[in-house]
């Protein structure tokens, strides 16, 4: 027999597996996986996105996902970030430090770490 | 650490489909690129959009892909989960002109318009996995019920929400459990599950068991502890074994919790479960006959009063609601009356599941609120007819319903108002006819079916729908008169007020329904001897337009019965006497000149 506070626990437990298919997330994290990209580590990139978001309990706010070449292949690994009402940010050339930077500055912190934009390599 | 979700369609329409095949595919895939702690694969229930199953969905873009078959796999594992391209030759979108490809479920007119309440987890959690049930607030309800509510405050929460029986009545369900609520603790007393479904095309409770089994066994605890009852019983078709195969599994893990057994949550309150097959009578759809067959009887109903909430199952009082009727009580009690009441029409609240097919572009099973309008369910997230057909009429309530005319397209959906059109909810089967359709030929098709059904034990139901169903055969062969048609219906409304369950009292509902609202085709049938929707084969003749034939020989040679004859290059005849009507020198004629007459 369990108790009201062990559904809850098994509650908490699963939330975070289920909550990935509601898709009601304010902001969307997306890793550029084509050719380029993976050539460039895009892999080890979008695993630090996802291992972040979870350990710093952001995924009922913040979902991860792949999209194809986004046509500057010279700047792979690309990240984008899409925030609801905000214009998105184009994060370049990034590797796994420069996502953690990303996850506690910009998608904690809510300032955007300008020196990775697109906007200070070109 | 997983990245994404692949959610496939395990219910009965996609399992057909090949959706097993597909799941095998991808875990294979997965796996040899490496992907296995990254891509998680989830069976689910029901979709929907069972026409074009299997369903796939990936999250968390959402991208909704359809008619996936195994040799797809290997293709969207390497381009979408891989790269991150989704395969775009299978991503679902509307309309042949319509260029946006939709990615998003929720941006399809076939979902828009929709609000799943009680197929909110189906193609959501994967039923088989008590602990995704629980993520989405499962059994939170019973919890509550059980350390903060008094059976009362359960029953008067139902009353309040205005929730009515989805299985075909529409009856008070807070109404049903006052009266079975007396005398608590002193009498044995029953729960059941009318999983009965038998309308020909319905189809929302096998989707509701197969895809959140956890649901009904939480709500049918909920209504245990309402009413006083320790035990229930699910009366499950024996023809849904994949709906019978998760309620088995999940009423084990609920057992494995304690949230079914004895001391559930240690508040003292016991209830156990269990799961009765039907062999697949129609009759055993009604309640009265339903607790018979559970009692171990043949399936036959029995007069009422009493009602079951007096004296049901073995005697005693028994509370029994549908499969979709209970789906929606853990969320009344957890959400709230007024978040209930808030959907639907004044009488009729909450939502109600439809299972559209017929002539219609997208055949599934829709959610939508009381009161929308069938012109919105038809239309819009039924996407209309295909072929740019006229739109005739729809039947709702199956086999007890009736049919619903053009004119009344934009009447709101609910209980009363399809009770004022001379239908019913029924359970919701939803059958979208066009101007091919025959009405009389409709009205035998439903009336064939409860002749087959009817138990036998009373007369009018038994003898009655018999003698109906012998007019309309006279009818369709060419030999009806009009006395025919004021007959038919004299012996509708003695067989509706005569019969002694429901199935005889609704039977004849089909053939007065298109009586009343195509008499116009029955007076063809009867006085012209014609069948204007050319389907009756004995009211029809094929005829050769000399003027458009060139002579090409190919429908004499295609004609199964050598019924056609002329020389090459002559216009050719048909001979009545020999046709058999098979339509396949119309389908062969490459310059029109064959009609239906």
């Amino acid at each position: 027999m369990i108790s009201l506070e062990e559904l809850a626990a098994i509650r908490e437990k699963m939330k975070d597996k289920v909550v990935i298919r509601e898709g009601s997330a304010s902001t969307r994290v997306v890793v550029g996986m084509a050719t380029c990209g993976i050539a460039a580590g895009a892999r080890p990139v979008l695993n630090a996105f996802v291992d972040g978001v979870a350990k710093e309990g952001l995924s009922d706010k913040v979902t991860v996902s792949q999209t194809g070449c986004v046509g500057l292949c010279q700047y792979e690994p690309i990240v984008e970030v899409y925030e609801g009402g905000k214009e998105k940010i184009t994060y370049v050339k990034v590797d796994a430090e420069k996502a953690e930077k990303i996850i506690k500055d910009h998608l904690i912190g809510g300032k955007v770490v300008t020196e990775y934009t697109i906007g200070a390599k070109a | 650490m997983i990245r994404s979700h692949v959610l496939v369609c395990g219910g009965t329409g996609c399992t057909s489909s090949g959706s097993a095949k597909v799941i095998e595919a991808l875990n294979t895939e997965i796996a040899a690129k490496g992907l296995a702690d990254e891509i998680k694969v989830v069976q689910t229930g029901c979709f929907g959009l069972c026409a074009l199953g299997p369903i796939m969905i990936v999250y968390p873009e959402g991208t909704f892909y359809h008619s996936v078959k195994a040799e797809d796999i290997a293709e969207i594992v390497e381009e979408h989960f891989l790269k991150g391209r989704p395969v775009a030759r299978l991503v679902y979108h509307e309309k042949e002109a319509d260029a946006s490809v939709a990615t998003s479920l929720s941006d399809t007119a076939f979902y828009k318009k929709q609000k799943r309440v009680a197929l909110r987890n189906c193609g959501v959690i994967n039923p088989e996995n008590i602990d995704e049930y629980i993520a989405v607030d499962g059994y939170r309800a019973l919890g509550k019920v059980l350390t903060e509510m008094t059976p009362d405050d359960v029953i008067q929460t139902i009353l309040d929400s205005g929730l009515r029986g989805r299985g075909g009545g529409g009856f008070p369900t807070g109404l049903k459990w006052k009266f079975a609520s007396g005398n608590r603790g002193n009498v044995k007393k029953y729960v059941a599950c009318n999983a009965d479904e038998g309308d020909p095309g319905a189809f929302m409770d096998r989707s509701i068991l197969e895809g959140d089994p956890h649901a009904v066994i939480e709500a049918m605890a909920i209504a245990g502890y309402a009413i006083g009852a320790d035990e229930g019983y699910v009366y499950v078709r024996a023809e849904y074994p994949i709906a019978i195969h998760r309620l088995e599994i999940a009423i084990k893990q609920a057992k494995e919790y304690g949230l079914l057994g004895e001391n559930i949550f240690g508040t003292g309150f016991n209830f156990d479960l269990k799961i009765r097959f039907g062999a697949g009578a129609f009759v055993c759809g009604e309640e009265t006959a339903l607790m018979t067959s559970i009692e171990g009887h043949r399936g036959e109903p029995r007069p009422r009063p009493p009602f079951p909430a007096v004296k049901g199952l073995f005697g005693q009082p028994t509370v029994l609601n549908n499969v979709e009727t209970y789906a929606n009580v853990p969320q009344i009690i957890l959400n709230g009356v007024e978040w209930f009441t808030a959907m639907g029409t004044e009488k009729s609240k909450g939502t109600k599941v439809f299972a559209l097919g017929g002539n219609i572009t997208n055949t599934g099973l829709v959610e939508v609120p009381m009161g929308t309008t069938l012109r919105e369910v038809v239309e819009e997230i039924g996407g209309g007819i295909p072929g740019g057909k006229k739109f005739k009429a729809a039947q709702t309530g199956g086999p007890s319903g009736g049919c619903i005319t053009a004119e009344n397209l934009d009447t709101p959906i609910d209980y009363d108002n399809l009770i004022a059109l001379g239908s019913m909810m029924g359970s919701g089967g939803l059958i979208v006819m066009d101007e091919d359709n025959c009405m009389v030929d409709i009205a035998r098709f439903f009336l064939d079916f409860t002749v087959d059904e009817s138990c036998g034990k009373c007369t009018p139901c038994r003898v009655g729908t018999k003698r109906m169903l012998e007019i309309l055969d006279k009818i369709i062969a060419g030999n009806g008169t009009l006395e025919d048609l004021d007959r038919l219906e004299e012996l509708a409304n003695y067989i509706k007020s005569a019969s002694l369950c429901g199935l005889g009292q609704t039977a004849p509902n089909p053939v007065l329904s298109t009586l009343r609202n195509f008499r116009e085709e029955y007076v063809a049938h009867v006085v012209d001897k014609k069948c204007p929707a050319g389907v009756c084969k004995n009211l029809l003749q094929y005829v050769i337009d000399a003027d458009k034939c060139k002579g090409c020989t190919l429908c004499a040679r295609k004609c199964p019965v050598n019924a056609i004859s002329g020389t090459v290059k002559q216009p050719h005849v048909i001979d009545a006497s020999k046709c058999v009507k098979c339509g396949v020198c119309m389908s062969t004629c490459k310059f029109g000149a064959i009609s239906k007459q």
